[in-house]
C-alpha cells in the first residue's frame, strides 16, 4: 500500500451540517420543540420549572443510567429493570417495617436488595440468552410475569404465611399490604437530606469543573483515539462552564427564586460517580468485551469471547444498578404505590433514554441525562399547558401518558426506518 | 509424541483425514503437509471438501457436534487435538477470512487486538479482578502500527474500519494474524475474490513476504494463475478425495484444471445440438443483478427455442443470480426479451404473467408452502396469476376444488410424485418429491420458458436421476425451453444442449456438453480466455 489514503469526511457547508445534525437527532429535536411550546403555554416561571427539574433529575437519572450497559452489550433497551425495581421495593418495605431510618436504613436496604437483584439479573440473563434478538419484548413480558409473583407475595402471602404485624403497612384485614406506602417517617430524603447546597453554589462548582476538564482535554487531547490537542469542542465546553458559573453568580446577587433552590449533593454525587464509572468501564477489558459482543456476537465468539457469559454479566450489572437507582428514586419521592411503582419506572426510564437520542443499539451518558431532562420537563409543563390551552388539566395529563408510551413506539419506528434507509444505500452502492 | 519418520520438519501435518456427516462421506484419506515458509495452494471445486478440511483444522463446533473426524493432526511434529478456533489460535494457526471478521464500529487497532487487548491494572481491577483492567490504548496502537508497517500500510491505526476500502479491510485482517506472535500457519480463504486486480497483486506480494519470514501459508483459491505465480506446492481435492500433491514446477494451469474437474463421467452426456437455424426464444442484454453473494455484472445471452441451456460456474460467481434476477426476485437492470416482448424486470408478478416460470434453488424457503397440501401447492401460483381453478359466485371468487383435485392427480401421475395422496402436506415429502411438486406448479402455468435452479440439491442419488429425466422428458415431449442452473457440472453435461459458464458475474463462455474437462475447468476458474486467447468465440 504505497499511496496514503485520507479518510476524512468530505467538507460540508454550514447548511448541510445543520441538516445532518437535525436528521440525526430527529427525536430529540422534536421533543425540545415540544418542551419549549409546553413551557410557553404552561405559564410557569423559569425558577419554578428549574426547581422541579432539579428534583426530578436527581430522582430519576441513576435509573436511566442503569439502562446503558445492556444497550452496549447489544441487548437493546432493558425493560427488565422492573425486576431490579421490585427488589428495591421489597427491601424498602421490610426496612420500613423494621423502622430503620435515615442513612443506616438506606445501607440495610442496599445490603438486602443487591444479592436479590444479582440473582434476578442472573436469571433474566439466562432467559435472554435463550431468546436472543427478542430481549426487549422478552424483558417486558418478564416484567409483567414477575409482577404477578410480587403481588402474590405482598398481597396474599404477607400477613398470612409471612408474619407481618404492622398496622400502618398492612390492610385492615391483616393480609396484604396497603396500596400506597408512606416513607415520611423512614427513608424519605435519607440520602437527599445528607447534604444540600444552594443551586447557585452547586452550579458554580459544576461550571468550574467543566472549565477545568475542558482546559485539560484541550491541552492534552485524547492521544489513544488519535484526537489531537486543540479540539474546539473543549473550548466550547469550557466557555459553557464559565457562562454557567457567571450567570449563577449574577443570580446570587438578585432576589430570584432560583436562589431558594437546593440541590441534594450526595445524590448528585452518586449520579456523577455512576457516570464516571460507566465512562471508565467502557475502557476496561470487560467493557470492550461488552461492546464487541454488542456489535457482532459471531465475531466475538470466534475471537474467543464468551458472548453468553458477557451478556449475563451485563444483565446482572444492569439489574443491580437499577435496584440502587430505584432506592434513590423512592427515598426522593417519599411515598410509592406498592403495586404499580416498579412497572411505571421501567417504561418511563426507557422513554427518557429514547427521547435523549439513544437508539436500541447506541446509548450514551449524554443521551441518558438529556433525555431525563426533556422527559421530566414535558411531565411538568404538559398538564399546565393542557389546562391553559384547553381549559382542562385532564387533557394535559392524558398527553403526559401518551408521551411516555408514544415516544417508545415513535423512536423504535424511526430507528427501524433509518436502518432500512441505510441498508438500501449500502445495496445501491455495490 | 514425535513423528516417527522422516528428517524433514513440517509445521503442520494432517494425516489421513476423513469425515462423515450423518452417514454421507465428505472427506477421506486427505494428507496435507506444510513446510515452514512455503505457500501451499489448495485447489478444488465447490463441494470438493476444502472448507470441511479447514473446519477440521480450526476445530469448528460443526465438526465436533457431528461426531468428530478421522485421522491425525500434528502441529510442529506434535500430535494435537484442536477443540475450538481459539485453541487453534493458541497453537499458532490463523486464518484470513473470506467474509471479513472485522467489527466496523471499531478502529483498526481495536480490530487487530480483538480479545487480545493489552491492559493495565486500575483502581477497579484491584477490587474486582483482571477483567476490569483498563485498556492500554497506547501500547495497543504501537503493536498495531508494527503489524501494519510489516505490510507496508500507511493508514492511521486509529481510523474506524467502517469507511475503509475493501482491500484495506483484507489487510487489516492479515495484520491481525501477523500481530499474533506465535503464528506458524496462516490460511487464506479465497483472499483475492473480492479484490481488484492491482490490489490482488499487492496481496500476493505480501503473502510471499509473509512466507519468506518463515510462516507457512495455506492458499485456498480457484484462481489457477495466482497459484501458479506464488505457490510452492499444490494439493488438489475432488469429491472429498485427495487427488494429487505436486510441486508447482511439475504442473501448469491446464494440468491443475484437469485435476480439479476431471472425473470419469459415468452418465452419458447429451449430444451437442447445433443452434443454427433455431429461433431465439429469449434474449438477454447487458443484465445486472444485485443478488447478495451472487452478483451478475453485465451478461449477454441468447436462448434458443426448445433447448435446454445449462448454467454453470463456481459458487458466488453469479450463476444463481441470473434466474433470480430475470424473475424479479432481486433488483436488476438491463434488457430481457421473450419472443420479442420485453420482460418487465423487478416485478415477479409481471415476469410470471409473461410466461416465465421458476423452480427456485431455495425449495423449502420460497419454493413450497410446507404446511399446505400438494394439490394447493401445485395450483396456488396459477390461481393467483392466471385465475385458473377459480369459479365466480356473484361478486365473490371461490377456488374450484374439483378441478384442482383433478389437475393435481394428473400431475402426480405424470411426474410420478410419490405421496399418500393430493392432500398430503409437502413437508412430509422427500426432497425429490418436493422438487417434483415445485416443477408441477411451474408447469401448471404453461410457461414459455422454465427456469430451474439447483434441481438436485439435497436430493439422494436415485431421485436426482428422476428429476433430471423429468426435465428431459418435458423438453422432448412438449418442446419446452428450459434454463437449468446447477453447481454440478456432471448433471449439466448430462441433459443440457449447451452450457454457459458464469464467472465473476460475467459470461465466461458457452461450451457444448461434450467439451473437455480442461475447458470446463479453465472456464470455471476464469482462465479460459487468458490461456486460449481469442481462439474460441462465445455466443452472445
Amino acid at each position: 500500500m504505497d499511496e496514503n489514503i485520507k479518510i476524512t469526511p468530505p467538507e460540508m457547508s454550514l447548511g448541510q451540517k445543520i441538516k445532518k445534525i437535525l436528521t440525526h437527532n430527529m427525536v430529540t429535536v422534536f421533543f425540545v420543540v415540544l418542551c419549549l411550546i409546553g413551557y410557553y403555554y404552561s405559564g410557569l416561571t423559569f425558577g419554578f420549572l428549574l426547581n422541579d427539574i432539579v428534583t426530578r433529575m436527581v430522582r430519576n437519572s441513576f435509573l436511566v443510567l442503569a439502562l446503558l450497559l445492556p444497550v452496549m452489550a447489544g441487548m437493546g433497551l432493558n425493560f427488565a429493570i422492573v425486576l431490579g425495581a421490585m427488589c428495591a421495593q421489597a427491601a424498602v418495605i421490610f426496612v420500613t417495617h423494621w423502622g430503620i431510618v435515615g442513612l443506616p436504613g438506606i445501607g440495610v436496604t442496599i445490603l438486602l436488595t443487591t444479592p436479590l437483584a444479582m440473582l434476578l439479573g442472573y436469571l433474566t440473563g439466562l432467559l435472554f440468552n435463550k431468546a436472543k434478538g427478542q430481549e426487549m419484548i422478552g424483558g417486558m413480558i418478564l416484567g409483567f410475569f414477575s409482577n404477578g409473583i410480587y403481588q402474590l407475595i405482598f398481597l396474599i402471602l404477607v400477613g398470612s404465611l409471612i408474619p407481618f404485624n404492622n398496622e400502618t403497612l398492612v390492610l385492615s384485614s391483616g393480609v396484604g399490604l396497603r396500596t400506597t406506602i408512606d416513607l415520611a417517617d423512614g427513608l424519605k430524603y435519607a440520602v437527599d437530606d445528607f447534604w444540600r447546597l444552594p443551586f447557585t453554589t452547586a452550579g458554580m462548582g459544576f461550571g468550574a469543573l467543566m472549565l477545568v476538564h475542558g482546559v485539560i482535554r484541550y491541552i492534552k487531547g485524547i492521544p489513544s483515539l488519535g484526537q489531537k490537542a486543540g479540539n474546539k469542542k473543549y473550548i466550547l465546553s469550557s466557555v459553557a462552564g464559565v457562562a454557567l458559573a457567571g450567570w449563577l453568580y449574577y443570580i446570587k446577587g438578585t432576589e430570584s427564586f432560583i436562589n431558594f433552590i437546593k440541590v441534594p449533593m450526595l445524590t448528585a454525587i452518586l449520579i456523577g460517580l455512576m457516570c464516571v464509572f460507566t465512562t471508565y468501564f467502557i475502557r476496561t477489558k470487560l467493557g470492550q468485551d461488552f461492546r464487541t459482543v454488542g456489535q457482532d456476537r459471531h465475531i466475538a465468539d470466534v475471537s474467543g469471547i464468551h458472548s453468553d457469559k458477557t451478556r449475563l454479566t451485563a444483565m446482572i450489572m444492569s439489574t443491580v444498578f437499577a435496584s440502587w437507582g430505584h432506592v434513590i428514586f423512592l427515598q426522593n419521592l417519599g411515598t410509592f404505590s406498592t403495586y404499580g411503582s416498579h412497572e411505571q419506572i421501567g417504561f418511563y426510564s426507557v422513554a427518557a433514554l429514547l427521547i435523549g437520542g439513544a437508539s436500541v443499539t447506541n446509548a450514551k451518558i449524554s443521551h441518558a441525562l438529556l433525555g431525563t431532562l426533556l422527559f421530566h420537563t414535558l411531565f411538568i409543563v404538559s398538564p399546565l399547558a393542557g389546562r391553559n390551552l384547553f381549559g382542562d388539566a385532564q387533557l394535559g395529563e392524558y398527553f403526559r401518558v401518551f408521551v411516555a408510551y408514544g415516544v417508545i413506539g415513535v423512536s423504535l419506528v424511526m430507528h427501524a426506518w433509518r436502518k432500512q434507509l441505510e441498508n438500501k444505500r449500502r445495496l445501491s452502492q455495490q | 509424541m514425535k513423528t516417527e519418520h522422516n528428517n524433514e520438519h513440517y509445521v503442520l501435518d494432517m494425516r489421513d483425514i476423513g469425515k462423515e456427516y450423518y452417514g454421507t462421506r465428505v472427506l477421506s484419506g486427505i494428507n496435507l503437509k506444510l513446510r515452514p515458509g512455503e505457500i501451499h495452494g489448495v485447489l478444488g471445486e465447490n463441494g470438493a471438501g476444502k472448507s470441511t478440511l479447514m473446519n477440521i483444522l480450526f476445530g469448528m463446533s460443526v465438526i465436533h457436534n457431528t461426531g468428530g473426524f478421522e485421522g491425525k493432526v500434528y502441529v510442529d511434529g506434535e500430535e494435537t487435538f484442536i477443540e475450538s478456533p481459539v485453541e487453534a489460535m493458541y497453537k499458532g494457526i490463523g486464518m484470513v477470512h473470506q467474509e471479513f471478521m472485522l467489527i466496523p464500529g471499531y478502529s483498526i487497532t481495536e480490530n487487530i487486538k480483538l480479545n487480545r487487548e493489552i491492559t493495565t491494572p486500575g483502581i477497579l481491577s484491584r477490587v474486582a479482578g483482571k477483567k476490569l483492567e483498563t485498556l492500554n490504548m497506547e501500547a495497543m496502537n504501537k503493536d498495531a502500527r508494527k503489524a501494519l508497517d510489516k505490510l507496508g500500510m500507511n493508514v492511521e491505526e486509529w481510523v474506524k474500519v467502517a469507511g475503509l476500502p475493501v482491500s484495506y479491510m483484507q489487510f487489516v485482517e492479515i495484520a491481525r494474524e501477523l500481530d499474533k506472535e506465535n503464528l506458524k500457519v496462516l490460511v487464506f480463504d479465497e483472499p483475492t475474490a473480492v479484490l481488484t486486480e492491482s490490489d490482488a497483486d499487492k496481496l500476493l506480494e505480501s503473502m510471499r513476504m509473509i512466507a519468506d519470514s518463515g510462516i507457512a501459508i495455506l492458499f485456498i483459491t480457484h484462481r489457477l494463475d495466482e497459484v501458479k505465480r506464488i505457490a510452492d506446492r499444490i494439493t488438489v481435492l475432488r469429491d472429498g478425495q485427495h487427488v494429487a500433491t505436486k510441486n508447482i514446477e511439475d504442473t501448469d494451469v491446464f494440468d491443475m484444471a484437469n485435476l480439479m474437474v476431471g472425473r470419469e463421467i459415468k452418465m452419458d452426456s447429451a449430444k451437442s445440438v447445433s443452434s443454427e437455424g433455431k429461433a431465439v426464444k429469449m434474449k438477454i442484454r447487458d443484465l445486472y443483478v444485485d443478488m447478495p453473494g451472487e452478483l451478475i455484472k453485465g451478461v449477454d445471452l441468447d436462448i434458443y427455442e426448445g433447448e435446454i441451456l445449462g448454467i454453470g460456474g463456481l459458487a458466488g460467481q453469479g450463476k444463481i443470480g441470473l434466474a433470480n434476477g430475470i424473475m424479479g426476485l432481486y433488483n436488476s437492470e438491463g434488457k430481457v426479451e421473450v419472443d420479442g416482448q420485453e420482460v418487465v424486470l423487478n416485478n415477479p408478478e409481471k415476469a410470471l404473467k409473461q410466461g416465465l416460470a421458476f423452480v427456485s434453488e431455495d425449495r423449502r424457503g420460497i419454493g413450497l408452502l410446507l404446511d399446505t397440501s400438494i394439490e394447493l401447492n401445485i395450483a396456488v401460483t396459477a390461481m393467483q396469476m392466471q385465475e385458473q381453478f377459480i369459479k365466480r359466485v356473484g361478486p365473490f371468487t371461490q377456488k374450484d376444488n374439483k378441478r384442482i383435485r383433478e389437475h393435481a392427480l394428473k400431475m402426480i401421475k405424470d411426474l410420478d410424485i410419490r405421496c399418500t395422496g393430493p392432500q398430503q402436506i409437502t413437508r412430509r415429502l422427500s426432497g425429490g418429491n418436493q422438487q417434483k411438486v415445485c416443477i408441477a406448479r411451474a408447469l401448471t402455468l404453461n410457461p414459455k420458458v422454465l427456469f430451474v435452479s439447483e434441481p438436485t440439491r439435497g436430493i439422494d442419488v436415485g431421485a436426482k436421476k428422476l428429476v433430471l429425466d423429468t426435465l428431459l422428458q418435458l423438453n422432448k415431449d412438449y418442446g419446452m425451453t428450459i434454463i437449468m442452473t446447477s453447481s454440478e457440472l456432471a448433471e449439466l453435461r448430462m441433459i443440457s444442449h449447451r452450457i454457459a459458464i458464469v464467472n465473476e458475474g460475467k459470461l465466461e463462455g458457452v461450451l457444448p456438453p461434450d467439451a473437455s474437462d480442461v475447458d470446463f475447468g479453465l472456464m470455471m476458474s476464469g482462465e479460459y480466455h487468458k490461456v486460449k486467447g481469442k481462439e474460441v468465440k462465445t455466443d452472445g
